[in-house]
């Protein structure tokens, strides 16, 4: 059952409507009930390698629909220390719950400054208002 | 085609923005693509009924004493199969045996033909007859005035209350109201019909549908529900640089008798063909999409997420020596190779 709209404020946001939880020096990433509402179903996740590094503003991976797919943009730069397997298996979960079990992946920060650079929620909204 | 400075609607188009249907530009007009979603959509259509509005598909009459005439010589399934009340899938094809379109025609009269065409192709199809048209036919454009409800699923005819009867067959009746020619055709392997009725009729036949309980459905479930069942689309599959002989589409073609292009089809069927259309299945984690490569040749013309298989599936032209069931592939899904196999068509039926 896809989810109701939402944005949780204890998030940061990237404008290619991506999310960051910054905890410490690590970060779990996905994408926004926006991303997941425009690309409707997901049927697959092509996630990144443990270990490889993912670049903020680059694409770590991708997320398909039946009808369409789309790069997944880092909101952050790091090391990956682990990819979402429930998502790889089932990729619904994305659209079922995109701040908690449909999370990506988890990241080790490599420049916890560029967290700075990122969106608040009321920021994002307004992004979304934009669109 | 030029470009058309506004999308056409069909006369569904406000049910569908009051249903909340995403709404596409599709060939010229504006169509929902879906609306609670392409998987729901698609297994409504496998499990019970569905309906689509196609009401943008193109609608040509061609009548006279010399319509058949014009018709055998231009389209490449032999009429003479069919009588009044009946059906069948040909090919409008070129010179050079490529594939203009592939429609159904509806012998509706003795001396008066029904073509259903694509959306994209309906002037060409309307052009390309009416440049052959011989003294004694007449080719006319209806497609304003008529829309189309394809009705698809195995309790579709039930629903409808309408009477058993055999595909390509047609009937005209008075469903709810409305008049309708109730054709025993459609685009997803499953029972059911197309519904074509004038176009002030359309919203109350639609409403009538729905009443009847079949689930509003998009374009998106359309090309999942043919391509699982492996029925080709024009301007993916086929189209005028394909021939129906490599498209795995002879059966559609009278070889036996005289239509434009016979003789490069006859060419093409004495040495066989080079490369085949062939089915196959993803054995990674991929979906194929049209357009990727695969190895050693061939290229993806249709590709998706199959939504009953739970796979990612797709039709691809390959060189003949890959074209059996059980070959394995490698396709080039934006960078990365990804296995899959042939299969025999259709990729999904039914377990009886």
């Amino acid at each position: 059952m896809a989810a109701a709209e939402s944005y949780p404020d204890d998030l940061k946001y990237h404008e290619e409507h991506d999310w960051a939880r910054v905890e410490g020096d690590e970060a779990t990433l996905g994408i926004t009930w926006f991303a997941a509402d425009a690309l409707g179903e997901l049927v697959h996740f092509e996630p990144p390698e443990v270990g490889a590094s993912v670049t903020k503003d680059q694409s770590y991976g991708e997320v398909e629909s039946v009808k369409a797919v789309s790069d997944v943009i880092a909101p952050l730069s790091g090391e990956v220390l682990a990819v979402n397997e429930q998502v790889v298996g089932e990729p619904e979960t994305v659209n079922d719950d995109p701040y908690g079990n449909g999370w990506l992946i988890r990241i080790r920060l490599s420049d916890a400054g560029e967290v700075d650079s990122l969106l608040d929620v009321e920021a994002y909204r307004q992004v979304l208002a934009n669109q | 085609m030029p470009m058309p400075q506004t999308l056409l609607h069909t006369p569904l188009h406000d049910r569908h923005v009051e249903l909340g249907a995403r709404m596409v530009p599709f060939a010229g007009w504006e169509m929902p693509v879906q609306y609670a979603g392409v998987i729901p959509e698609h297994r409504a259509v496998r499990m019970d009924a569905g309906v689509f509005d196609v009401s943008h598909m193109g609608e040509l009459e061609v009548e006279g004493p010399r319509a058949r005439e014009l018709l055998q010589g231009a389209l490449s399934n032999d009429l003479d199969r069919i009588s009044v009340g009946e059906a069948q899938y040909t090919l409008l094809t070129s010179r050079d045996g490529g594939i203009v379109d592939d429609l159904i025609v509806y012998r509706v009269g003795e001396c008066s033909y029904l073509l259903v065409v694509n959306a994209a192709n309906r002037e060409t199809d309307y052009a390309w007859l009416k440049e052959r048209e011989i003294h004694g036919s007449d080719v006319r454009d209806v497609s304003e005035d008529c829309a189309l409800l394809a009705v698809q699923g195995p309790r579709a005819i039930e629903r409808l209350g309408l009477p058993p009867a055999p595909p390509f067959t047609y009937a005209e009746t008075v469903l709810d109201g409305v008049e309708v020619m109730v054709n025993r055709t459609g685009y997803t392997g499953e029972d059911g019909c197309e519904l074509l009725c004038m176009t002030e009729d359309a919203v109350r036949l639609w409403d009538a549908v729905l009443e009847r309980g079949a689930v509003p459905c998009g374009l998106g479930a359309r090309d999942t529900l043919r391509l699982e069942v492996c029925y080709p689309l024009h301007g993916n599959d086929i189209g005028l640089d394909t021939d129906a002989i490599s498209a795995g589409l002879g059966w559609a073609c009278a070889l036996d008798k005289e239509f434009e292009g016979v003789e490069a089809l006859r060419l093409v069927k004495a040495d066989g063909p080079e490369r085949r259309l062939v089915a196959f299945v993803m054995e990674d984690k991929a979906i194929p999409r049209q357009g990727m490569p695969i190895e050693g040749g061939g290229e993806v013309t249709s590709g998706s997420h199959s939504p009953m298989l739970e796979v990612g599936i797709g039709m691809g032209y390959v060189p003949v020596a890959q074209a059996s069931p059980g070959t394995e592939l490698t396709i080039d899904v934006r960078g990365r190779p990804r296995r899959a196999r042939v299969v025999k068509k259709p990729i999904y039926k039914r377990e009886d």
